[in-house]
């Protein structure tokens, strides 16, 4: 039983990394595969953020009378993958728009039929 | 001063790039690109001048001293590297002023320049860095500054192809940060130094082992390795024609670098061979070479038929790596240098005949050759190299892979190398049939030579491949030099 | 657009106040948490409450897209160029502690310049994203 609530979180990031993986490959609909895409990276940023928790730490900044501080590194990377993130969901929603504007649907077999039935 | 060098890669074109997207409309934003393209080959070949006379060169950022900052270490390998992406980028600016304006709205072209020196910064800098979330951070830069390049092809298809690659290029980088993470949970420190000096202490833990394969398969992904290549032909057949030549000869090169530094510099020796990587790695590459170059022959376009090419040119590279011994990886990098020249020249000549034509399909090419001899003397040229024959850099390539196959006994990869060449004698002869020896089609438009804007970025690649055909001094003594820094091959 | 008279009151009176907290948090980052990321995407949440309300078209007259873009490319510009402010007073790169007299005013000057350019750039990017996205289909 420790072995599951002992390591909650990592179980938390496996079921999130494999419901956004299973998302990203199995939906033919192009923005529900990047909704996918997005839970598979919150799943990592969750595995980073869960690795710098120190018990009974602290949020790391500085306070007289805390001894024990949570690691701030792991923050501070995932913080910078947020971005990232942010970014590629943006470019992979604009190119979604695009394809949208040009074959008129987001159906990924129905942009395939179009592409080869020319 | 000569230290600074090493950032300077970076920051420089990184300032360009907002810089080229805010210029006025018209030539100054490519303007500025290849100055600064230039700019930083010049500074790679003093930087690789550098490193050979004094040894590795470390840089920390901000003053922080490592494993606590970021770290750029530059050795024989980085510095290989960086030379052959920013001297790639120097000959593709000129090159891409022409088809740019031909296959780019007027109002994205400044937009266009802007993505095309992130992409650079972003590739430059992963070969910079000396910290292992610091290259997740560039291969993001230069991933998505690729995928919006990608996008702006003529063709509908780009976006389609764009999305691709984007969907497997993020979860390529996200396997790779979960590596990162996990290798980080065992040592505490990202510093690429810091974590080979620790590694070998928590070897026996099996989240070290995770975190490896996670950090192959992300890199896998971005490499185009069989069979994880798919997102691979559809990028570079719709790509505008001086993005595939950037991208072809330059991204593909860098995630082999960084499988590279991974597989045998961050883990200690020997360790690869505890893992199925190295079986793997020899599987894929000669799975690669036979399967992608069939499939190559069989291409009607002739952009996608180089590359799959491609595909086919990443197994030898594999290969190479998969021997796992100095010859293996000196064949490996003498590759990706020789690589790069190869499918530079042909996918620059292949861009030609798109300029004048617009088109690229086999049947509309037909007896091109005679309208455009420069071009297909290029494209010759850059075939013989592409097969290997003696004279080429792709000559050497091969040699020096076949000796590594030897070395170790592998019969089946010489058997597989050869075999290899032979068919993309095939695919080649293919192209150059259709160019030469098939009757014209379309008699009606008089087709001219590329113009010389076109020519020179072409014949400067062209002329490399026949040089360093003959003189290896560089390539392979920098190569064997680069090699022999990896610490972990050679049990 | 039909004039929503609670919408258009609250907003006015929400959106300096979103805005008075995005500056906190740009400017407060150095002792608390936030910082350049934070703080621009408050900020731009600011506009992008105004657009919603008082629709695209004035939204755009307040900032134009051409602005926008000269903006985002400041940013990185102040970021990149504190960096190579530091390199020309002999440090490395990003090296603040040369910026200010002593190391710690160095410190604080250089963090505070770099967050003011992600926040700029930021806040600018968002912005940029959410009118390209929003002004899609009016053309």
């Amino acid at each position: 039983m420790d072995f599951f609530i002992g390591h909650y979180n990592y179980w938390i990031v496996i079921i999130l990394m494999m419901v956004g993986l299973y998302t990203v490959i199995s939906r033919g609909n192009l923005i529900k595969k990047i909704i996918g895409l997005n839970i598979f990276q919150v799943s990592v940023f969750f595995l980073y953020i869960s690795l710098g928790a120190v018990e009974g730490g602290a949020a790391p900044i500085i306070a007289e009378g805390v001894k024990v501080y949570s690691n701030p590194l792991p923050h501070v990377l995932i913080l910078t993958a947020i971005v990232v993130g942010v970014a590629t969901t943006a470019l992979a929603l604009a190119l979604v728009v695009r394809i949208k504007e040009s074959y008129g649907t987001i159906e990924e077999d129905e942009i395939h039929n179009l592409d080869h039935s020319l | 001063m000569g230290n600074q060098i090493s950032l300077l890669l970076v920051v420089i074109p990184l300032i360009a790039a907002p810089i080229a997207a805010v210029l006025p409309r018209g030539r100054l934003p490519w303007l500025l690109a290849c100055v600064v393209a230039s700019v930083c080959a010049i500074l790679a070949g003093v930087q690789l001048w550098n490193v050979l006379n004094e040894g590795t060169i470390s840089y920390e950022l901000g003053g922080w001293q490592p494993p606590w900052g970021i770290e750029y270490r530059i050795d024989a390998l980085n510095a290989f590297v960086a030379l052959i992406v920013a001297v790639i980028a120097a000959i593709t600016l000129p090159y891409a002023l022409l088809s740019a304006e031909q296959e780019i709205p007027e109002e994205k072209i400044p937009l266009f320049y802007s993505a095309l020196l992130l992409c650079l910064t972003g590739l430059l800098g992963i070969t910079q860095t000396g910290d292992i979330f610091n290259v997740f951070v560039f291969l993001e830069i230069s991933s998505l500054a690729s995928y919006a390049l990608i996008s702006l092809g003529k063709d509908r298809k780009a976006f389609t192809a764009a999305y691709q690659y984007l969907i497997m290029g993020t979860i390529g980088a996200t396997f790779y940060l979960i590596g990162v993470g996990l290798i980080y949970s065992e040592t505490g420190s990202l510093n690429m130094q810091d974590v080979a000096n620790i590694l070998p202490s928590v070897l026996h833990f099996r989240t070290v082992e995770t975190g490896f394969a996670f950090i192959m398969i992300g890199i896998a992904l971005k490499l185009a390795l069989f069979p994880l290549h798919l997102w691979l032909p559809n990028a570079y057949t719709y790509a505008p024609s001086a993005v595939t030549v950037f991208l072809a000869a330059t991204a593909t090169k860098v995630a082999v670098y960084v499988m590279l530094r991974i597989l045998f510099m961050l883990f200690p020796q020997g360790f690869a061979m505890t893992t199925p990587a190295e079986e793997l790695f020899i599987v894929s590459g000669i799975a690669g070479i036979i399967i992608a170059s069939v499939y190559a022959i069989y291409q009607s376009n002739i952009k996608r038929l180089l590359a799959y090419s491609s595909v086919a040119q990443v197994g030898y590279m594999v290969l190479g790596i998969g021997f796992a011994s100095v010859a293996g990886v000196t064949a490996s990098l003498i590759h990706l240098f020789n690589h790069a020249l190869m499918k530079g020249a042909l996918f620059m000549a292949i861009g030609a005949i798109i300029y004048r034509i617009g088109a690229c399909r086999m049947e509309q090419i037909h007896g091109l050759g005679k309208a455009m001899p420069w071009t297909f003397g290029a494209i010759v040229v850059g075939g013989l190299s592409l097969i290997g024959v003696p004279g080429t850099a792709g000559f050497v390539s091969k040699w020096y892979l076949v000796s590594a196959a030897i070395e170790q006994q592998a019969w089946i990869s010489v058997a597989v190398i050869l075999f290899g060449s032979l068919l993309a004698v095939v695919y080649v002869g293919k192209l150059i049939e259709a160019l030469y020896f098939k009757p014209v089609s379309d008699t009606g438009k008089a087709v001219r030579e590329a113009p010389m804007l076109l020519l020179v970025p072409m014949y400067s690649l062209v002329f490399a491949n026949l040089y360093f055909g003959l003189d290896t001094d560089l390539t392979v003594g920098v190569a064997q030099q680069a090699a022999a820094i990896l610490g972990g091959i050679g049990q | 657009m039909r004039p929503n008279l609670i919408l258009h009151v609250v907003a006015k009176f929400v959106i300096p106040l979103i805005i008075l907290f995005a500056l906190y948090v740009q400017f407060h980052g150095d002792f608390g948490p936030g910082g350049g990321f934070q703080a621009g995407v408050i900020f731009s949440a600011a506009f992008i409450l105004y657009s919603l309300v008082f629709g695209l078209d004035r939204a755009e007259k307040i900032i134009p897209a051409r602005w926008l873009r000269i903006l985002a490319a400041l940013g990185v510009v102040i970021y990149a160029g504190v960096g190579i402010e530091s390199m020309i007073l002999g440090g490395n790169y990003l090296d603040y502690s040369l910026l200010g007299s002593n190391q710690i005013a160095g410190q604080h000057l250089g963090i505070l310049l770099v967050e003011l350019g992600v926040g700029i750039t930021v806040a600018a990017a968002m912005l940029i994203l959410f009118f390209t996205f929003a002004g899609r289909g009016r053309s």
